[in-house]
């Protein structure tokens, strides 16, 4: 649906990697122009007429994260580059500082590289431990895993809300409720659910949440932090300059300014900001509830068309998102994907940054398939049409 | 060069590698080669004796032209001379890279010829020589 919005389905493609990014709208790539043809001054400086609307745009966008994922305070908002940098912030302006030798922390053998390698940075600088919530049989994280491997030592619990290779839908607000009646903190990676199912974090009751603004329809190089007002009051920023300071005068006399802006040092990416703003116009617009469900009709259409398909191994045939990761018998998943793009057809293969999963689902790489809700079921029909037969693929393939 | 042959052979060497078998013996230079996309993965082992190679294998993963463009590059190697291994070697890149090469040093190695066309692959068919070059160099030293 809605595909006219996408300039980028105007070519010849059928793009299936959604998990990596997805297609921005025009209202989107018009929003970031209008930004730098009309009004394309800094923010929170300046007392002329433009500086005073970009202010307006970029505090507006704030409200709308704020509304879009229900956090209670404008203060919990922090724009950052995107998923990655919120998680390190986390984990290197709150936990650094927090955790001590022989706490652990928990994750899961499908968490993305952006979720294991700030946690494995605090285990070589405070002693912290790693521990990992073992997965089920379709490699889901279930409640029961997650209570019997808490531990006393256990401080935080780190999960993606969905992952990016299983595509699993984390039952966050049932293993928040635990943790925190073990005074546990969560932090939920929300970087492939952002734009595919609804989000309340109040609800939920996380204490931390990153995402990326470029997988859900809005512009790269931009992300947010969200974390409850209490808890961020205590990050400490770990880029410091411009914009965050309230004053200083010598290497003693410091004073940073409130939240948000204390976290946010240097000019933003106000054009990413304003944008990603209006990506959460879009999508409400369609409706998140409307996405969620058609995203998995679709899936459900791909996955039992290729289960038909004898010489395809579906590494997560159960799966509550756009996500489907397979393997050709014999093939590697690369070349498969190299024969795909003869068609114009865009999936991604290999790890998909989860190193630490292949010992877990014991497949090394496979092909992704993510879809959203401008993937059509005729895509899907091109798609299986190209892998019925084996041998058009080894021929084609180099 | 038919793509038919051209297809056969790069499909040979991908389907029966040659030389594909791990090395545990200490007289074998081990270095690793992957590319950015984070999925071509093969190790290769290397005897260099009185400065000829003796001997090359390799494991690991990787896509049938990784795979292909390994095999063919050792089976071109074993028994040349350190120059004469560091002349092939820029042959190939010279070929990959669309600059003059000589179709005789590179013996079977032509069949990448029309690599170029798909930039995508290129980092492929050069994987196998990003480590051999490392080994080369360290040995020289």
């Amino acid at each position: 649906m809605n595909r006219e919005d996408f300039p980028m389905l105007a070519q010849d493609i059928v793009y299936f990697d959604n998990g990596a990014t997805t297609l921005k709208p025009k209202c989107v790539i018009d929003k970031t122009v209008e930004y730098y043809s009309e009004y394309g001054a800094s923010s929170h400086r300046g007392d002329y007429d433009i500086a005073y609307k970009v202010d307006q745009e970029y505090e507006g966008a704030r409200d709308k994260v704020r509304n879009f994922i229900h956090a209670k305070y404008l203060e919990e908002i922090i724009f950052t580059a995107g998923s990655t940098e919120s998680l390190n912030l986390i984990a290197s302006g709150f936990f650094k500082k927090l955790l001590e030798p022989g706490d652990e922390v928990l994750i899961t053998k499908s968490e993305h590289a952006s979720n294991v390698l700030p946690w494995f940075s605090l285990a070589n600088t405070n002693g912290i431990k790693i521990g990992y919530i073992p997965l089920d049989d379709n490699h889901y994280v279930t409640l029961d895993n997650v209570k019997k491997s808490v531990t006393p030592n256990t401080k935080v619990i780190s999960l993606a809300y969905i992952t990016n290779v299983i595509g699993d839908i984390r039952p966050i607000k049932e293993i928040v409720e635990f943790a925190h009646q073990n005074n546990i903190f969560v932090v939920v990676d929300a970087a492939q659910s952002i734009g595919h199912i609804k989000t309340d974090v109040q609800d939920l009751d996380v204490d931390f949440m990153a995402f990326s603004a470029h997988k859900m329809c809005g512009p790269t190089g931009v992300g947010v932090l969200y974390g409850k007002k209490e808890l961020l009051e205590e990050v400490e920023p770990f880029i410091l300059g411009g914009g965050m300071n309230e004053s200083f005068d010598n290497e003693h006399e410091v004073y940073y300014k409130e939240l948000p802006t204390r976290l946010e040092a240097g000019t933003p990416n106000i054009a990413g900001v304003i944008a990603l703003g209006s990506a959460i116009d879009y999508l409400e617009s369609i409706g998140l509830d409307n996405i969620a469900m058609y995203e998995k009709d679709l899936r459900k259409y791909l996955v039992d068309r290729l289960l038909t398909i004898p010489h395809i191994d579906i590494i997560n045939i159960e799966s509550d998102s756009g996500i489907v990761s397979f393997n050709i018998t014999d093939i590697f998943s690369q070349d498969v994907a190299y024969y795909l793009n003869k068609y114009n057809i865009c999936v991604r293969a290999g790890n998909h940054c989860a190193k630490i999963l292949k010992k877990e689902v014991g497949v090394h790489n496979t092909i992704r398939v993510s879809l959203y809700f401008y993937n059509t079921v005729e895509e899907v029909d091109m798609l299986v049409e190209l892998l019925l037969d084996k041998d058009k693929i080894l021929k084609e393939m180099l | 060069m038919d793509e038919n042959v051209r297809r056969e052979i790069i499909l040979d060497h991908y389907q029966n590698p040659k030389n594909k078998e791990t090395v545990e013996d200490a007289r074998y230079i081990k270095a690793n080669s992957n590319n950015e996309s984070c999925i071509d993965n093969i190790n290769l082992y290397i005897l260099i004796e009185e400065g000829i190679i003796k001997d090359i294998k390799f494991d690991g993963e990787a896509c049938a032209i990784s795979t292909s463009s390994t095999s063919i590059m050792i089976t071109n190697l074993i028994g040349k001379t350190i120059k004469e291994a560091q002349e092939y070697i820029d042959c190939f890149d010279a070929m990959i890279n669309e600059r003059e090469y000589s179709e005789e040093v590179l013996k079977e190695g032509i069949v990448y010829n029309t690599i170029y066309k798909q930039g995508n692959r290129k980092t492929c068919a050069l994987l196998p020589y990003k480590g051999i070059r490392k080994v080369l160099e360290e040995y020289e030293k």
